[in-house]
């Protein structure tokens, strides 16, 4: 059987699936309702999410969801017919997410 | 997953003698099924989405009024608005297929399937209870 780079990508996939499931509805309420609200004071919100195990939880809040989404959606495109360019999708779809766990890494953690 | 070598996949190319039947590229609206397959899959945008949100937050952590303007825009909330209802759907069918991923025996017995996908729901209601705790700790009077 042909060596595959499937397995690594669904388990960001599956990881991110989960951080996602459990903490993305709670955390949309937080910022699009009891911050906007007033419920939270915006710069509590940013003290709070200042504390290193914030930091730590936004880093797999920001990453893993990106490979969750950059696998998903490579499926998405060719479920709607897009059958081509699969190499160019796949770098630039991985690629974001990737870049994207360097910034939020760099960001948070430097 | 299969692996299935007849199966065309995004791993690798489909094998030249292979017939594939043409699909109307709308066919996901022609079952409900098939929509909320695809309602399912599209939520994915929709995380992505607010991963990236959360990025451009963490860029402002130092930033004490350009985290406020992000949070107090218009389109930011507008956004995030559309972006609940995916984000709780993708939490419900995500958990809905735990079952199927997560299978537990207890001697010969499978653990039930609405027992292995009862506990996600429980866990993401204290989850989520204790993210919004967390987020109210760093009130003034707390």
């Amino acid at each position: 059987m042909a060596r595959s780079n499937e397995p690594a990508f669904w388990s960001l996939f599956s990881a991110g699936g989960m951080v996602a499931a459990f903490l993305f509805p709670a955390a949309i309420f937080i910022t699009a309702y009891m911050v906007p609200a007033g419920k939270i004071e915006a710069d509590n919100l940013r003290m709070v999410m200042s504390h290193p195990i914030s930091r730590l939880l936004l880093v797999a809040m920001i990453s893993l969801p990106l490979f969750h989404w950059a696998h998903r959606f490579r499926f998405v495109l060719v479920d709607l017919g897009i059958k081509g360019f699969k190499l160019p999708i796949a770098i630039l779809f991985y690629g974001t997410a990737v870049g994207s766990t360097i910034c939020a890494a760099y960001l948070l953690l430097v | 997953m299969d692996n299935d070598s007849s199966t065309p996949t995004a791993a690798g190319p489909v094998p030249a003698k292979q017939h594939i039947r043409k699909m109307p590229v709308n066919w996901w609206l022609k079952k409900p099924a098939y929509l909320r397959y695809m309602v399912r899959e599209i939520t994915c945008l929709f995380v992505g989405g607010y991963a990236m949100f959360l990025l451009m937050l963490a860029a402002r952590l130092d930033k004490p009024e350009a985290f406020e303007t992000l949070l107090a825009s218009p389109l930011a909330i507008g956004l995030q608005w559309v972006a609940l209802p995916f984000a709780i759907y993708h939490s419900v069918t995500w958990f809905n297929l735990t079952p199927k991923v997560l299978v537990i025996w207890r001697g010969e017995d499978k653990l039930p399937g609405f027992l292995i996908a009862g506990a996600h729901y429980a866990g993401w209601l204290a989850v989520s209870a204790g993210l919004v705790y967390f987020a109210m700790s760093g009130g003034t009077d707390g």
